[in-house]
């Protein structure tokens, strides 16, 4: 089963693997969404979306459509 | 002859600090102006260095790269690339913040590689000891070419280093940094290094990334660029591999001069986070603030504001008194300074609104707001950005829909433009409050609630539904081409600035007198003519009125008052009023409400002092103006004019109707088409129309 970043937990991390969108947004990278570096899910919204994350020193929030799009290497069962 | 000023400007990401340095650097110096053709502020100011040279500053808006993705973002390209501009920089100064350095140096580096000079200054570096950062600042500066500045514009700390720097611009080295081409497509690059020499090579790849030509470029090399044009896909795949070695780049940098020890690191964010958007607390604390806003914008203003109208009435009769009789002067006592005053009224709202907006904004508190609401908005076709419109919108729809720039997408961006004049705005609060009184019993209802306070608050509650539920609606029907992604930078808190604070203030409020005020002054005076001149009745108004009046012992001052309703009845306007009074008899109005409607299209809170000539009272106080509107009787049932029904059916109509020519001017403006407000116009006007009637029927 293919893990994105919309499967994390509050407080898990993982890798990014890639970024498939069927056109990726360049912004998305240059905030610091790279394939290799880790990301960690902050805080998720009350209602489920948006989702609040931490990556390569940036915080910023996205929408659970964009973090089903960033797909992870593998879980790191590491609560922060 | 004497060398021209050094134009110096400021890029960096947004929440860095770069406008406290701006801040700092220039002071009361500033001013706001537009780039020519576009709606984007442009904000610059004067610097004096230390040797008592003077320098030209532009705070540039805030960007994470130099790939813009919004009209503010495409201001940075443009200025660095147009350098045959005569306000293309002589030194870039890159502002960072000393903790998303490396996102920071992302932008950084892209400055770099166009071979501007270009100096780095990282800010807040009083919170390196807290954060447990270090940086090994030689290293860094032999790494990226560059002079690197740590200042702190909180505490005011550095700003006399970074004028230094900029005193010595000729001496900062403008090779590039990162060699773009080696791992991405080295002959393709090769290609375009000897095709376009006139250039750098990153800015050539610029000027080919860019759907249109940028900035001044020859009919040579624009045709070369346009040999280098790659398909979308292969473009996306090229600045994509950009992004991911930029940044391999940058983290190698890092790696060597950067160093973060975490225990020491006190975690606020978290702590913060955790409260501010729990799923309980998070509304609740968004709620209180939202109603200690309200209170405020009510309450604080309502002095400043008694006190502005004062004035305003006093310097009006003052002028009608020593200002000799004629045209001009009427013109002047009537028309401007009554024109002014309505325009000036609003600054104290206006004023304590943006003061709430700036301080949440600076705090790093609004993106929390957005994170909130995001999906509750997304519901009804707007964003999370949407909301903060929303509630700036409730003091004046016109700086309300400037505040829509930061929403990305297009179409999310035009609901909003589109439905924020529904909500209940300061001008339609006198309005309801006079109507409200003539209609409603000042009674209590369980003993506690005041009637005609929960009236009003319906009518608050009618204004956010009907903004909310035609978005809904206009979410389906809307076919607007759009394909921005949310994204939203979660910002560290901190404690406002006073100094960013004020200026925020200082400038939103002048863009709204300058802007709105404009039209409002211009529809004042054209509708100060329409009501002193008239028909031929008009002119000999006093003549007729003092004639029919002999014999039937009528006071001075009330014959004065008897001739001013009775010219207004033959102005121009009056004549105006009669003719809508057809169309506007089945809402329940006559064309003495039909004039006040019309006026009220300069400015609702118009339709009061328009009444108060109508009801022919001599001065503005409400008490008189009610006693005679409550008198008002309707010819043809006998019963009072203003009775349940036609007054629920006003208070529907001004509820709807967008009667504003600022909010028509400025959404003109923002969606530089007239399509849009006259869709809003007309829609809007529709609506109301429908509305009041199924009221005045319901009811009667």
């Amino acid at each position: 089963m293919i893990h994105t970043v919309a499967d994390l937990h509050k407080g898990e991390k993982g890798i990014i693997d890639k970024l498939s969108f069927e056109e990726i947004p360049l912004a998305l990278m240059e905030m610091g969404c790279i394939p290799g570096k880790e990301v960690t899910l902050m805080q998720i919204s009350p209602l489920n979306d948006p989702l609040y994350i931490r990556v390569n020193g940036s915080h910023f929030a996205i929408r659970r459509e964009t973090a089903e799009g960033i797909t992870l290497v593998k879980r790191l069962c590491d609560e922060i | 002859m004497k060398s021209k000023k050094l134009n110096v400007v400021l890029v960096g990401n947004p929440n860095t600090g770069k406008t406290s340095i701006f801040n700092q650097l220039t002071g009361l110096t500033q001013k706001v102006g537009n780039y020519p053709g576009i709606t984007v502020d442009k904000k610059q100011g004067t610097c004096k260095l230390l040797d008592g040279s003077l320098v030209t500053i532009t705070d540039l808006p805030g960007t994470y790269s130099i790939n813009p993705t919004s009209l503010d973002e495409s201001i940075v390209l443009e200025t660095l690339l147009d350098n045959e501009n005569k306000e293309y920089p002589d030194l870039v100064i890159v502002v960072a913040e000393v903790e998303n350095l490396k996102r920071n140096l992302l932008l950084f580096t892209q400055v770099k590689d166009l071979r501007v000079p270009a100096i780095l200054v990282v800010n807040m570096a009083d919170q390196m000891c807290r954060k447990g950062i270090s940086i090994d600042l030689e290293g860094l500066e032999a790494i990226l070419k560059t002079k690197i500045v740590l200042v702190s514009a909180r505490k005011k700390e550095g700003i006399a280093d970074v004028k230094n720097a900029i005193s010595n611009y000729k001496e900062y080295d403008v090779s590039s940094l990162f060699k773009i081409s080696e791992k991405i497509d080295q002959a393709y690059f090769d290609e375009i290094k000897s095709s376009l020499k006139e250039f750098s090579l990153y800015k050539s790849w610029l000027l080919i990334t860019q759907q249109n030509h940028v900035g001044f470029i020859s009919e040579d090399s624009k045709r070369t660029i346009d040999t280098f044009k790659l398909d979308r896909e292969k473009l996306k795949k090229y600045q994509h591999k950009e992004t991911i070695y930029r940044y391999k780049y940058i983290n190698d940098i890092l790696k060597k001069v950067y160093f973060v020890d975490r225990s020491k690191g006190f975690d606020l964010r978290s702590k913060l986070d955790k409260v501010l958007t729990h799923k309980v607390f998070g509304y609740v604390i968004f709620i209180a603030i939202l109603l200690l806003m309200f209170q405020s914008v009510f309450d604080w203003a309502s002095a400043p504001m008694d006190f502005i109208d004062e004035f305003f009435s006093d310097l009006s009769v003052w002028s009608k008194e020593s200002l000799p009789e004629g045209m001009l002067f009427d013109l002047i006592t009537e028309g401007i300074i009554p024109g002014i005053g309505g325009i000036v009224i609003f600054i104290p709202q206006i004023a304590i609104l943006f003061l709430f907006v700036a301080v949440l904004e600076e705090t790093g508190y609004m993106s929390r707001v957005v994170f909130l609401m995001d999906k509750i908005m997304r519901r009804f076709g707007m964003s999370g950005k949407s909301v903060i419109p929303l509630i700036s919108g409730t003091a004046c729809a016109i700086p309300a829909i400037m505040a829509t720039r930061n929403i990305g997408d297009w179409k999310d961006r035009l609901i909003t433009i589109l439905v924020t004049p529904f909500t209940t705005c300061s001008a339609r609060l006198p309005v309801y409050a006079i109507i409200i009184a003539l209609i409603i019993p000042d009674e209590r209802v369980l003993g506690i609630f005041s009637m005609q306070g929960f009236v009003l608050m319906a009518l608050y509650v009618l204004g956010f539904a009907s903004a909310i539920i035609s978005a809904y609606i206009l979410n389906k029907v809307l076919k607007v081409e759009s394909k921005n992604f949310f994204i939203i930078e979660m910002p560290n808190y901190k404690l406002p600035s006073l100094k960013n604070v004020f200026f925020d203030v200082l400038e939103k409020t002048k863009a709204f007198v300058l802007g709105a005020g404009k039209i409002i002054l211009a529809i004042s005076i054209v509708l100060w003519f329409l009501a002193s001149n008239g028909t031929d009745d008009f002119t000999n108004a006093e003549k007729i009125v003092t004639e029919n009046s002999v014999g039937k012992n009528i006071s001075e001052e009330d014959l004065e008052s008897e001739i001013a309703s009775f010219k207004l009845e033959n102005s121009y306007i009056g004549v105006m009023g009669k003719m809508i009074e057809p169309a506007i008899a089945p809402l329940g109005y006559d064309w003495k409400i039909g004039i006040a409607l019309i006026s009220s299209f300069a400015a609702r809170e118009v339709f009061v002092g328009t009444l108060s000539t109508i009801y022919s009272v001599g001065s503005d106080n409400e008490g008189t103006i009610k006693q005679r509107m409550a008198a008002e009787i309707n010819p043809v049932t006998k019963e009072k004019r203003f009775n349940l029904p036609a007054g629920m059916s006003l208070l529907v109509f001004y509820a709807f109707a967008l009667q504003c020519m600022g909010t028509l001017a400025i959404v003109k403006r923002e969606t530089r088409s007239w399509k849009w407000p006259i869709f809003q116009l007309v829609g809007m006007g529709v609506l109301a129309y429908v509305s009041a009637l199924i009221t005045f029927l319901i009811l009667k």
